[in-house]
């Protein structure tokens, strides 16, 4: 039975359904969408497929989505939920037609509205704010007329204003995308497991329960996925390696602490999906012969945790966690854990200190796969790896094969952020170009602005510069152009970034989270910090370019762990590219993109100020003053914190940046 | 505030929380972090009282306690105003101006150099790391001391911050 009492999938078709937790029945994720397979009944059956039609397609055909990620709620997605809730029934819609989501990862549509009727196109309208609400479902379900949306799903011929809307697959950032593991996000509802299974789900666990653990592994292998988590390293072959330990106990884990600024597929993924990411937890488990799985989830993500919680609890419910699962006697149970937040805890020996209640990461080898989480072997993979070998479980190595180049395969999810029209999480093929990625699917930088750079793989990546755009992404590529896969987060600059400030501000992050453990890091990524900042304060000299690059390599080279290997990466790749900003403000003491606070000046030009004093008032440091033989206002670049206040509130643009 | 005073009752001590909730997770070393978490979600802070009991009860010297406290960056040791802006550091957000929105708002808050919270307690100015929601870039989120209440804030200016710091004055002047 459902929360509610009523009847859905998970509940049971007539008293000759005999599954219980106690006895599982081994086709019970089978039976749920196709069932009964037990016996047949053409009842049960039809009880069945109604439920899922009505599931895919909501109540006689009507549905509206509305998405409750962090970021959609964040931009208003709640309150469109209740202007959608308060005037569904007057226009005659059932009230069960709406359906909470996940995100789809066209954030710049946030927060955005699908609606579809019987016989209609699904209309998908971005942007919506509260009040337009009424407006836009009047418009589509009494007048059948779609213009005013921003994509529809297909031409019918039978709405209105059809001529005017692109179809979504008509559209680069969804054409160009292959979506493969985010096929969910957006779609199902997070919070339902039954949702889930409709659409496919725990098919993969089903089909992994059927097969020998190594059998499993052998899958992966064929498959060529490689962690999603930035190293790239073979999936099948650390949980082959854990698998060969004699251990009777080992352990799984789910790294979703994701840290990276920038990046948030892991987020998006599990607050979207949630059940996809438990269930390769639970395949995971299952291959190295674990009995026991975590998931690592940051506490600042709190819906995410609690999503993930809720999952969790779901399939204990249902038996898909516990004891002798399926009945094909493998017992494994998850738990999931809130980190406390520290970058470094994407480290894989640093995440088991945090589980075991300590910090810093410790010397390898010994791999985790060998000694790892209480001295047992344990096995780390990341969000998207695990929902990854979750799809391709269930649908077979050769679809995951089937994308990607030679020597990696599949498909990745990339965070576009920063400069470009249109900021989202796609997922696209292994070795698909830059420029495809941020140009035509992200739509490149706003008109006007020149795109000077990209940044690749978070705190640890590097820059690459707008000439090196055919650059395909994979890990091998990309390291070539000094950057690293990372995570997948990607922020593009146009020319209003200064690459030396940026460099600067990796590497405050870095400096910040380095854990001090191991010197070359701890003191090598303050040198780096130091100096950059005396560059960009103009009191740099050409020496300091040569600390900035030695330094770099032995904070690269003597580092403990990943965190300090990686770290001058930002600053030796924007020395590579693009020196001459190093130059402009070592020589000519200036930062051409004006962003350097300490190297630009806010002046008021007389002859346009009237005098009126809106900037002294609104001016938080009180450095702006009337000069009382002209009348008007000057600024004392002593007490200037160069905020940029004044330039935005000045009536008649008399406040000049002068660079 | 009053929901929180709700919570704990007027004689609970950090000392007396911290004793209960080692016991509640056995008096067991990996379990610090989450002993360290659920003081801080009553209190919005670690109170060092509460630290020494902790100490105390595991039987491990009070520096390991200080090291996993000021390791991670959930853990605050200062007791936060009733409101703490967090602004996102993020790439995204730093590069479209949370770096100078977050200089005028200790300007505009007048917060001490060395300090985050304001004299009055009202209001503490952190850095976060990235929310995630990069599209909304720059982001700002209030929290409040008990972590009851949170809002999120886009495209944040210093204009824009003058009036959430407004806001959230009255909030408070009316809940007074």
């Amino acid at each position: 039975m459902g929360d509610d009492g009523s009847w859905n999938l998970m509940s049971r078709c007539c008293g000759k359904c005999w599954h219980s937790l106690e006895y599982p029945c081994r086709n019970y994720i089978r039976c749920r969408t196709e069932g009964p397979l037990c016996h047949d009944d053409q009842r049960c059956r039809t009880l069945r497929s109604e439920r899922v039609r009505y599931i895919k397609e909501g109540p006689n055909g009507y549905r509206i989505k509305v998405p409750l990620a962090s970021c959609s709620i964040a931009a208003g997605a709640k309150e469109v939920l209740d202007a959608v809730k308060e005037v569904v029934e007057s226009l005659g819609i059932p009230s069960d037609a709406v359906k909470t989501v996940g995100c789809t990862g066209l954030c710049y549509l946030d927060p955005w509205l699908e609606l579809k009727a019987p016989g209609m196109p699904a209309a998908l309208y971005g942007n919506v704010k509260p009040a337009e609400v009424e407006g836009i479902l009047k418009k589509y379900f009494i007048e059948n007329d779609v213009s005013g949306a921003y994509a529809i799903s297909e031409r019918t011929g039978k709405a209105r204003g059809e001529g005017d809307v692109p179809t979504l697959s008509e559209l680069d950032v969804w054409r160009l995308q292959v979506r493969y593991v985010s096929r969910n996000c957006g779609v199902v509802n997070p919070e339902s497991i039954e949702d889930y299974i409709a659409y496919g789900g725990y098919r993969g666990l089903d089909r992994a329960l059927r097969m020998s653990p190594e059998e499993v592994i052998e899958e992966v292998k064929k498959s060529g996925l490689r962690g999603r988590g930035g190293a790239g390293f073979p999936t099948w072959l650390k949980w082959r390696i854990c698998r060969n330990q004699p251990s009777k106990e080992k352990y799984v884990i789910v790294n979703a602490d994701e840290g990276d600024p920038g990046a948030f597929m892991n987020r998006l993924l599990a607050e979207s999906d949630p059940h996809r990411v438990l269930e390769g937890l639970i395949i995971a488990g299952y291959a190295v012969g674990a009995t026991k799985g975590f998931i690592f989830v940051r506490a600042e993500k709190p819906l995410m945790a609690e999503r993930l919680q809720k999952a969790v609890e779901e399939a204990r419910k249902h038996g898909i966690l516990g004891k002798n699962i399926l009945g094909r006697g493998f017992d494994f149970d998850v738990e999931v854990i809130l980190s406390a937040g520290a970058f470094v805890c994407g480290e894989e020996t640093a995440l088991i200190a945090a589980i075991e209640g300590r910090a810093t990461p410790r010397q390898r080898p010994p791999y985790p796969a060998v000694v790892g989480l209480w001295g047992k072997p344990t096995v780390i993979n990341n969000v998207e790896t695990l929902a990854h070998v979750a799809t391709l479980m269930a649908e077979g190595w050769e679809s995951f094969a089937a994308y990607g180049t030679e020597r990696s395969k599949g498909t990745k999810m990339f965070c576009v952020t920063g400069a470009v029209k249109r900021t989202g999480a796609y997922e696209v093929p292994i070795g698909t170009t830059l420029r495809t990625l941020v140009e035509k699917i992200a739509g490149g930088v706003k008109e006007g602005r020149k795109l000077k750079a990209v940044q690749i793989g978070g705190p640890s990546g590097g820059c690459v510069p707008a000439h090196l755009l055919d650059t395909p992404i994979d890990y091998e590529s990309l390291r070539d152009a000094g950057a690293i896969m990372g995570s997948g987060g990607i922020v593009v600059m146009d020319d209003t970034a200064c690459m030396v400030d940026v460099a600067r501000y990796f590497t405050s992050f870095i400096v910040a989270e380095s854990c001090g453990k191991c010197f070359p890091c701890r003191i090598g990524t303050k040198i780096l910090y130091d100096t950059l900042t005396k560059i960009t304060e103009g009191k740099g000299t050409l020496e300091d370019l040569e600390i900035l690059e030695s330094v770099g390599r032995v904070v690269r080279d003597a580092s403990l762990c990943a965190l300090g290997g990686t770290a001058p990466n930002p600053v030796l790749s924007t020395l590579r590219h693009f020196r001459d900003e190093y130059l402009a403000h070592i020589i000519d003491k200036k930062c051409p993109a004006g962003v350097c606070t300490k190297l630009l000046k806010y002046r008021i030009n007389p002859d346009k100020c009237v005098g009126c004093g809106t900037c002294a008032k609104h001016c938080p440091a009180g450095a702006i003053s009337k000069d009382e033989k002209s009348g008007k206002y000057v600024i004392d670049q002593e007490k200037c914190v160069k905020c940029g206040t004044c330039v935005t509130i000045c009536p008649v643009n008399a406040v000049v940046k002068e660079v | 505030m009053a929901q929180l005073l709700k919570l704990i009752p007027r004689e609970t001590t950090p000392g007396a929380l911290a004793h209960d909730v080692a016991a509640k997770y056995g008096r067991e070393r990996r379990y610090l972090i989450r002993m360290l978490q659920e003081i801080q979600s009553t209190y919005g802070y670690l109170p060092q009282e509460a630290l020494r009991v902790i100490a105390n009860e595991l039987r491990i010297p009070l520096t390991e306690v200080l090291t996993v406290a000021t390791f991670y960056h959930q853990f605050r040791l200062e007791k936060p105003g009733e409101f703490i802006i967090m602004l996102c550091m993020g790439t995204a957000c730093h590069l479209r101006g949370n770096a100078a929105n977050y200089e005028f708002l200790r300007t505009y808050l007048g917060i001490k150099p060395g300090r985050s919270t304001t004299s009055d307690g009202v209001f503490s100015v952190e850095k976060a790391r990235c929310f995630g929601c990069c599209s909304l870039a720059p982001v700002v989120m209030v929290v409040s001391r008990d972590g009851s209440y949170r809002k999120l804030y886009g495209g944040v200016t210093p204009a824009k911050l003058r009036r959430i710091i407004a806001e959230h004055r009255a909030k408070l002047a009316k809940k007074r």
